[in-house]
């Protein structure tokens, strides 16, 4: 199954199974001693996996500069997103990876912890991590405390301020920071928050260093990236490919055909034609059609269903995970979603149309976090994309497919009390 | 005189404080809109130091903010 363009790195020997401690340094050997940690980081290029691809060496000597008390190295994998399912999968694997990643930064900035979230929702990943973490040696002196902590997985919980909200008050909501880049902090110490992913990637770099790293991928974008790959595929599956691999490679890779269309990085994501299918999956490259790799987020939209419908499916879900702190995101989201719904009806559809355009542009920049962005920009993109099927239901003719398309994953709205912020 | 002229403010909102009072819109309608659900818009240009009413009314709706959500931010323009 493996083609040239998947290249197993972080899922290098995977098993059906986590790999052991003793499995681990048997396969990678033990972790080097952290002499230049982060300046291989910084010259490795490697970007944050999580979504935002900030440059994680840059994040790293950010943290290195602060003053005020020891760090903490926190491993995000509450991997909030429906369509994703990369980090569970690397933490069914390779677990150590992960945290030979986040202990070898931990010990260049002199962080004497690191707390691993993830959702408490996912059981067997906190079945493989709680062995893994007691798997490892905690004898060594210069070794940090490794905690797993597990938030209840909504949407907006792995937002990284919303994840150091909780470690702080258990409270999963996004803080407003108005002061960019801010420095979050645990109680006054400031706090290094990096997707699980790109934990496994510096242990990676830490052994065989930033050329290596280099010699996959794109001159932008470096090395290998995992895929979450759902929708018009035989099956779900993830993979891990070099960053910029073509979607078309991507798709073959599990046996799938050419889509209508594809939703890239994630439901606050892009939706993007299905004639981008030789665009290469990485963020240079999709900037012409307005799209991010996000974490990693490919759903192929099959030719028998409907782009409108499925934004409309999304942005409800989306609508209902908003945290309810910022009135734009709690009262827009909503109405967009009733306005969706109108146009995937074709009931009062021109007026909808009007609406959703007018209040993208209202709603645009104004949450405490980026949840509201998302969908103004998952919204845009679709009335782009699937423009001949807009202008079709605004005329009040929906597509056949209206109804019945069921392709992106949207987790069932639990009750109202269970939504509850506390 | 010259230096003066380069400063500027702007209004900024903590969206998670803000609760949708309003109050701001009445104290200073020259920069604060509401939308459709209440809540402030606030013009994103800068308004120069030397626009004494804007900067007044800017004073008087972080004042009259019952949740202490707005906040007055100079500007260094280029």
């Amino acid at each position: 199954m493996t083609t040239a363009n998947q290249v197993a790195r972080v899922l290098h020997g995977a098993l059906d199974r986590p790999r052991t401690y003793d499995e681990h340094l048997e396969l990678y050997g033990p972790a080097p001693a952290s002499g230049h940690l982060i300046s291989q980081v910084i010259a490795s290029g490697l970007t944050g996996r999580g979504g935002a691809a900030f440059p994680t060496g840059r994040k790293l000597e950010l943290l290195r500069a602060q003053r005020s008390g020891a760090a903490f190295v926190v491993v995000n994998a509450m991997e909030g997103e429906p369509a994703a399912h990369k980090d569970r999968t690397l933490l069914a694997k390779n677990p150590h990876l992960v945290l030979d990643g986040a202990v070898a930064i931990a010990n260049a900035l002199d962080a004497d912890r690191v707390i691993v979230c993830t959702a408490r929702e996912h059981e067997s990943t906190i079945a493989h991590l709680t062995r893994a973490i007691a798997e490892r040696p905690t004898r060594s002196r210069r070794s940090p405390t490794i905690e797993l902590h597990t938030p209840p997985g909504r949407y907006v919980a792995g937002e990284e301020s919303a994840l150091v909200h909780w470690l702080n008050d258990h409270e999963t909501l996004p803080q407003y920071r108005p002061t960019k880049p801010h420095i979050l902090r645990i109680g006054r110490s400031p706090v290094l928050v990096d997707n699980a992913e790109t934990h496994a990637h510096v242990a990676l770099i830490a052994r065989y260093g930033a050329d290596w790293f280099k010699s996959v991928g794109t001159s932008t974008r470096p090395g290998t990236m995992i895929v979450s790959l759902t929708g018009a595929v035989p099956s779900p599956r993830v993979l891990e490919v070099a960053c910029g691999t073509p979607l078309r490679t991507i798709l073959n890779a599990v046996g799938a055909d050419a889509p209508a269309a594809f939703l890239l990085g994630g439901y606050g994501g892009t939706w993007v034609s299905g004639t981008a299918i030789d665009t290469g999956f990485d963020d240079e490259s999709l900037r012409p059609f307005g799209g991010t790799t996000g974490p990693g987020i490919v759903v192929a939209l099959p030719h028998a269903a409907c782009g409108v419908a499925e934004t409309a499916r999304i942005v409800a879900f989306m609508a209902r995970e908003s945290a309810r702190q910022c009135g734009p995101c709690a009262f827009g989201l909503p109405a967009m979603a009733d306005d969706l719904a109108l146009l995937v009806a074709g009931r009062d559809a021109g007026d909808a149309l009007a609406r959703l355009t007018s209040r993208a542009s209202v709603i645009e920049g104004r949450g405490a976090c980026r949840h509201p962005d998302g969908v103004v920009r998952l919204v845009r993109s679709a009335l782009s994309v699937f423009a001949r099927d807009v202008a079709a239901h605004a005329d009040g003719r929906p597509c056949a497919f209206a109804q019945t398309s069921r392709v992106a994953h949207v987790p069932r709205a639990v009750a109202q009390e269970e939504l509850e912020w506390q | 005189m010259a230096v003066k002229r380069r400063i500027a403010y702007r209004l900024l909102v903590d969206p998670v404080r803000c609760d949708g009072f309003g109050h701001c819109a009445e104290l200073a309608p020259e920069l604060i809109h509401l939308d459709e659900w209440g809540y402030p818009l606030i013009a994103t240009e800068p308004f120069p130091a030397n626009d004494r009413e804007a900067l007044r009314s800017a004073h008087l709706a972080v004042r009259g903010c019952p949740r202490s959500a707005l906040r007055l931010e100079k500007v260094n323009l280029a």
